[in-house]
Formats: structure tokens, sequence, C-alpha cells
């Protein structure tokens, strides 16, 4: 076991984790922050992106004893992000979500495209959506309430 | 699945990591961003004995600019080329090719030497930095060396690291304005590990052109004879045709499929360079 350091949605956090426990067992069993998903455990599905050090990453291949002082925040730690909140309302608007499992992700890279890409159109909302795998809604709510939640903020300015 | 059991450790400089390396005890594999080998270690491909985290080594995120080359650490992630991040000395393939590996999440954590070095064919990096005619520089116990990318890349999942030696980044030499390139992809979905690549550079100014094929079974391929061809002719007649051709001339044989798929591959990548 190695002791780690982390920021878990402002919280600083002390833990002891085996070296191969990855950062999504470790949020999931030993903090219980179960909006992260595990679907496929190699990358592809999406359903596990936390934001690592502001950025998405996927918890599902990275170890939680390499995170040592990086700061995390998964969905349980949006309450109060404006953003965030834009999001959930577009998403409950536009039927952006069914069934839920793939929806904390969808968030975190809906984020991520709102922040990084405040000019993208549909097409390119679609293409950062690659990587986030839904297997209800068919992508055209989730897409909707993206570029809603994008317009918006363009008209705001 | 979860990977096995292994041992980790996060060396604070280039020594320590070497000498890990070095120590010889074990089965050791060098951890840069996670994003190719963690796969790996969940579908128990990959079982190391001890886990070397290179992730925070400063002294391989540097960047520098030459007069005739911009050297990148091994380190830069694919989200950094991405994002213009770096001077761009290569009229934009770069941050073509960084933006189209994997997703985001992917992209913001992998590295462009762990994809060298990792050494998968499918993967981005070796094809095209084998087409800009990248040196690699490598850290060993006994100094630094450089090779060729054509001398590193020796097969699949097989690259010329001897024991104790480190990926410290590459040299890219820097394309002039009369340059051209082409890098076309073939996927079933944007991110997904590719079925072929094409890619191809021509430099009229050093007399450089090369076509390379990504996404075979072994380390790309260079068609050093057809490229001369078609940067002499501004890619006039380099249609499928052509390609299949060429194809036929290497000495690897492809199944009718993927000879159509790599055919294609080249074609696109040689028109796209031709373009305007």
């Amino acid at each position: 076991m190695m002791d780690i350091s982390i920021t878990i949605n402002d919280a600083e956090v002390t833990a002891s984790v085996e070296p191969r426990t990855t950062l999504a067992d470790f949020l999931r069993d030993q903090k219980r922050m179960t909006s992260i998903h595990l679907g496929c455990e190699h990358g592809v599905c999406g359903a596990c992106t936390i934001m690592a050090n502001g950025a998405p990453a996927r918890s599902c291949i990275i170890y939680a004893v390499s995170c040592d002082g990086a700061v995390i925040q998964t969905i349980e730690g949006c309450d109060d992000d404006p953003i965030m909140a834009e999001l959930r309302d577009a998403f409950t608007a536009h039927h952006g979500l069914q069934c839920g499992y793939c929806t904390p992700a969808m968030l975190m890279t809906a984020r991520d495209i709102v922040t990084r890409l405040p000019h993208a159109d549909s097409d390119r909302v679609r293409l950062e959506l690659t990587g986030n795998i839904c297997r209800c809604t068919g992508y055209a709510g989730i897409v909707r309430a993206i570029m809603a939640v994008l317009e918006q903020r363009r008209k705001v300015g | 699945m979860k990977p096995v059991k292994f041992e980790y450790m996060k060396p604070s400089d280039l020594a320590e990591t070497m000498s890990a390396l070095a120590a010889g005890d074990g089965f050791n594999i060098v951890l840069a961003g996670s994003q190719s080998l963690g796969p790996m270690m969940n579908f128990r491909l990959a079982r190391p004995d001890r886990l070397i985290d290179i992730s925070e080594l400063d002294a391989l995120k540097q960047v520098a600019r030459a007069d005739d080359h911009l050297f990148i650490g091994a380190l830069v992630t694919h989200a950094t080329i991405e994002d213009g991040a770096l001077p761009d000395v290569t009229k934009g393939m770069m941050v073509h090719v960084a933006s189209g590996i994997a997703y985001r999440a992917v992209r913001n954590r992998g590295t462009i030497g762990g994809s060298i070095a990792h050494a998968d064919p499918a993967g981005d990096w070796p094809a095209a930095l084998l087409a800009l005619g990248a040196e690699v520089v490598i850290d060993g116990p006994n100094g630094a060396r450089e090779l060729a990318i054509t001398e590193f890349q020796i097969d699949a999942f097989t690259v010329a690291l001897e024991a104790g030696e480190v990926l410290h980044g590459f040299r890219v030499p820097i394309l002039s304005d009369v340059a051209r390139w082409g890098y076309h992809k073939i996927f079933r979905k944007p991110g997904d590990f590719a079925d072929s690549i094409g890619a191809f550079v021509c430099d009229p100014q050093s007399g450089v052109a090369r076509l390379v094929l990504g996404a075979t079974d072994g380390a790309p391929l260079q068609l050093n004879a057809i490229a001369s061809t078609i940067a002499e002719t501004n890619g006039a007649g380099f249609d499928i045709e052509a390609a299949r051709a060429a194809l036929a001339e290497t000495e690897e044989t492809f199944e009718p499929f993927k000879a159509r798929m790599h055919a294609l591959a080249l074609q696109r990548a040689v028109a796209d360079a031709y373009k305007t």
C-alpha cells in the first residue's frame, strides 16, 4: 500500500492505496463517488470521465497512486458550478439522457466543450462526443442540449 | 478487468529513472500518460512487476526551436500539440495529427513519446513522425544518443531502446514554405484506432519526399521510390491503381481488403497534399 494525498471536489484527502487500484475504483469504492461508471475499463466508452487538474481524463486507465497531488473533480462536486447548472437544465429540457448511465461523464465532456470550444457548431460537438458512448438517446438530444448552452452563452457574451 | 499486482515508483529525476531501469530486476515498464499502457494492463496483456512513473519529469517536457528543427520532449501531450502550444514547424501537420488521436480525455494525458515507445502499429505518431523524418533522442546510462526514426521503429511494439534507456524526445525538421503534406486515416469512427494511415510529406526546398503507410502489421512502411516520383509530378497520376501498384512493389503482402484500404489511404493522403 502507498500513501497518497489528493484534492477531491475541493477537499484534501489522504488515503492508502494499492498501486494497481485505478483512480476510478478508488473514487467509487473508497470515496463512494458512484457517478463514476465503469463501462469498458479500457478508455473507450468514456463513462468514467472525470476532471483531473482541470481537464477531462479517463479514471479507469490511470492509477490512484499516480494522482498523488492531483486536483480531481467529479460530478458530485459540481453542484455550485454555474456552467454545469446550465448544462443540467439543458439536458433536462432537450432530453439529453434516458437511463443516465453515461450522463455524469457526458456532462463532464460537455463542460469541456463549452469552455474550450465556445464557437463549436453541432458537427464539432458530435465529433467531440465520439469519446462518450450513449446507448439510449441516439445523441440527438445531447447535441441539442450542448448547442443550447453554447448558443445561450454566445448570446450573453 | 483489473491489472495484476505491481510495484510502483515515481523517480524524481532522469538519473534515478535510468538506474531503476538498468537494475534489471523483474519486468519494469515506464509509465508516461498511461493511455495505451493502462488499457493493456487492464486487459492483462501487460503484466509488469514494476511501473516506473516518469509522468512528472520536467526534463522530458521541454520544447526548443533550433535553426533546422523543433525539439519536442517525449512527455508533451497530444492535447498540447493539438492546441497549437508548440511553434508550428510542420505547416499544421502535427496539429492535424494530434487532434485526430483518440478522444480529448485521452489526448489530455497521452504523450508523443509514449505513443512512439509503445509502437502500436495503429498509432498515429509512428507513421506521422516517420513521414516528417524525425530524429529520436535517447538518454541512457552512457549518455545521450540520437537515432533516425527509421532505425528506432523496428516492429510492432518493438523499438530500439536498450536496457536502462529513456526516450527523451524528437527532433522534427522544419518544413519550408513550399512544403506539402497529406495525412489520411481510415477508421470506423473518429477516435478509433486506424484501419489504415497514409502520410505524405514533401519539401522541394530540401528535396525530401516521403510516403508512409501506417496501421500495418509491423513498423510503418516507407515507400521511397514512388514518393520521389509523386513529388516530381506534383501528385499527378497517383490514383488508386498507382497506389496499389506501389504497395505491390513492397516486400509486404496484404489481404485483398486491407490492400484496397491501404491504397486508398495513400492515394487520399497524396491528393490532400496537392489539393490547393
